[in-house]
Formats: C-alpha cells, sequence, structure tokens
C-alpha cells in the first residue's frame, strides 16, 4: 500500500452497514416464511409445467433482491410446438397454447 | 427464582464460550450461585478456557442418557465455590442429546442454581436449538462484521420462533453482547460500528468487549477473563455486563479510540484506556 491508496480508500464499514440491511431486510421475510419473490417464481414455473414439460436445466432464473425493487427474471425454453409457427426466441411469451 | 440464558451467534469463533465463562464467573463473583453448561457435545471447549479440563468425568450427555447422576457430572470451579461447569461429551455426536433429557437436566438445575448460562455450539443445529430451547434470556454474541451480523440476526428469529418461551407465544429477553470490538478501526470506517449493529439487530445491547490481549491471557491460563485479570478493560466489561442481566442499570461508557501520540505511533506503545 503506498501513500496514495491510504489516502484514497475509502471506508468499508458504510457499505458492510448498507449490504447487511438490504440483505437482512429479506432474509427476514424468507424465515417468516412468506417470501413473495420465491413463491413466484415457484408458482410462475408450476404454471409453465402445468402446459409444457419443463425441463429444469433449461429454465434460467436470475433473481436481484434489491432494496427499493427486486428483480426476478425467469427464462423458460420452451418446446415448439407443431401447431405453432416455429419460434427460437423462448421466454414466457411463447408459452400461449 | 432460577435464570436461564444461552450464550449464542450463530457463528463460529465470536466468543461465545469466553463470554458463557466471563460472564458466568462475574455472576459468582457477585454472589450468585451458577452454572456454566457446555451444549457443545463433540466439541467441548468450556472446560479448557475455565481451566477444568483434566477434572471431567461425567458429562452432559452421561447425564441425559442416565449413565450419571447430575451431582456426579457437576464440577466446582477450584477459585468460587459457587460457580459449577456441567462439561459437553467429547466422544459422541450431537445427537446423543435428546429434547426430554435436556428438559429434565435444565429443571434439576433450576432447582439447584440461580442462573444456567448455556453455552450454545456454533450453527443452527439441534445442539444449538437444544441449547436455547429452555431459555428465559439470551445474549446473542456478535462481532462487528458482516457474517457474523447476519447469523445473529437469524438467531435472533429462532429466539423468536423455536423457544419454548416463544412458542407458548412469549419473548425471550434478547441482549446483544459485541465481542472483539475494535474502537480505533470503527472509527476509521474500517469496522461496523456498534450504533449499526444495534441498528440493524435492533435489540438492546448488554456490553461491548474489546478486543485484547488479557482475553487470550486469560484462555491461556484457563481462567475467565473476569478472574485472570479483574482490572483489565475485557474484564469490567463482562462484569458490567453481569450486571445489566441482573437487571441492574449501569452506563454504557463507548469505547472510544486509544489515542496515540506521534511517540507512541512510533514505538507502537499502548496508552493504557
Amino acid at each position: 500500500m503506498n501513500l496514495l491508496t491510504l489516502f484514497r480508500r475509502r471506508p468499508s464499514a458504510p457499505v458492510a452497514r448498507e449490504r447487511l440491511q438490504v440483505l437482512l431486510a429479506h432474509e427476514r421475510v424468507v424465515v417468516g416464511g412468506s417470501d413473495l419473490i420465491a413463491v413466484l417464481q415457484e408458482e410462475i414455473l408450476a404454471v409453465i409445467a402445468k402446459h409444457v414439460a419443463l425441463d429444469r436445466d433449461k429454465v434460467q432464473i436470475k433473481l436481484d433482491r434489491g432494496d427499493p425493487v427486486s428483480t426476478l427474471e425467469i427464462d423458460v425454453e420452451v418446446p415448439s410446438l407443431p401447431s405453432l409457427p416455429r419460434r427460437r426466441d423462448g421466454g414466457l411469451a411463447a408459452a400461449r397454447p | 427464582m432460577a435464570q436461564v440464558v444461552v450464550v449464542t451467534s450463530g457463528k463460529g469463533g465470536v466468543g461465545k464460550t469466553t463470554s458463557t465463562a466471563a460472564l458466568g464467573a462475574a455472576l459468582a463473583q457477585g454472589g450468585e450461585n451458577v452454572v456454566v453448561v457446555d451444549f457443545d457435545v463433540g466439541l467441548r471447549n468450556l472446560d479448557l478456557v475455565m481451566g477444568a479440563e483434566r477434572r471431567v468425568v461425567f458429562d452432559l450427555v452421561n447425564v441425559v442418557q442416565g449413565d450419571a447422576k447430575l451431582a456426579q457430572a457437576l464440577i466446582r470451579d477450584k477459585r468460587l465455590e459457587n460457580l459449577s461447569l456441567l462439561p459437553a461429551s467429547q466422544t459422541r455426536d450431537k445427537d446423543a442429546l435428546t429434547s426430554e433429557g435436556v428438559e429434565r437436566i435444565i429443571g434439576e438445575l433450576r432447582e439447584k442454581f440461580d442462573w444456567i448460562l448455556c453455552d450454545s455450539p456454533a450453527g443452527i443445529e439441534r445442539g444449538a436449538t437444544l441449547a436455547m430451547r429452555h431459555a428465559d434470556q439470551a445474549v446473542v454474541v456478535t462481532n462487528a462484521e458482516v457474517s457474523s451480523v447476519r447469523d445473529s440476526d437469524r438467531i435472533i428469529g429462532l429466539l423468536d420462533s423455536k423457544t419454548e418461551k416463544a412458542e407458548k407465544g412469549g419473548r425471550i429477553d434478547k441482549h446483544l453482547l459485541l465481542t472483539r470490538y475494535d474502537a480505533a478501526r470503527a472509527s476509521r470506517g474500517e469496522m461496523l460500528k456498534v450504533e449499526d449493529v444495534l441498528e440493524i439487530l435492533s435489540i438492546p445491547l448488554l456490553g461491548i468487549i474489546p478486543e485484547s490481549q488479557d482475553v487470550l491471557r486469560a484462555s491461556n491460563l484457563g481462567a475467565p477473563v473476569t478472574l485472570a485479570s479483574p482490572g483489565s478493560v475485557p474484564a469490567r466489561a463482562y462484569a458490567d455486563a453481569a450486571r445489566r442481566l441482573k437487571g441492574e442499570q449501569i452506563q454504557l461508557v463507548m469505547p472510544a479510540p486509544e489515542s496515540r501520540g506521534f511517540l507512541g505511533k512510533l514505538f507502537g506503545r499502548r496508552a493504557v484506556a
């Protein structure tokens, strides 16, 4: 560590504090047993599974728990149905029968 | 009426065992009749910190399984006659403890002692849940560090849901014991501050134990720090914490960073806080 980095370095404790606050706000809900995001994820997948055979390996779920909003991104590869025009983009829109 | 206190944290290495020994000894030094119980089956260490490792004959598991009477397993401290230790087993695993057995022993201990301090193992599994199961109060030992704070939060959730008191609709008294605190690093913004931890966990503060050589020295010697060096800063902090646990109102002094002058910095000498 040289003198410059010593002066430039920002204190890390405020970052720790913020990360903890966001994380714990979510974890408290999870332990309480009503994690909306997890419920949504399960139910969305269940609905899709009702109509198409889901290959769990081909489902990509991205989750970002944030302070004002969390985002849940579910990317499902739906096998093309013979009656539908061929589409390769997957996604939720393609799940329509 | 006897008080059962669980000393818990979730995370390992934050100072549960050290704190159990120091708080237990401090309570006994104040004239209370105290037993410290090691729930860390398989990895016992409270005996070592208390300096009783060579006197263990029977342990908690023996008593739970009926192989020994409680009185046979209790080890009376050589320095304080009103302080006893109930050691954990070193050879069994954590499944050797049964819920009914623990309940029976806690009941017997309530008859004999004013204070029953249960040293919880790390984690949130059987040993830890059994240690907190019958508690009236909890001391949540936390370091000012992200993983410790997160685990403490988790433990607080368990204390509010999985204890006997909570299941009966009551509330268990929870106290935060901030250990290994380094005021100088906190003031430089390198470590979470006391206020940060308090705001995040939002349980009342029992005490702040500074990171100290005296604590390590006490463990090396096999004596709780309140006995090994009673005048030291951590020993006084533990003694105050013990009195707060008894319900006394004692002013908490926030630890100030040690001020070191130019020469002090140069020679690494520490000002006596």
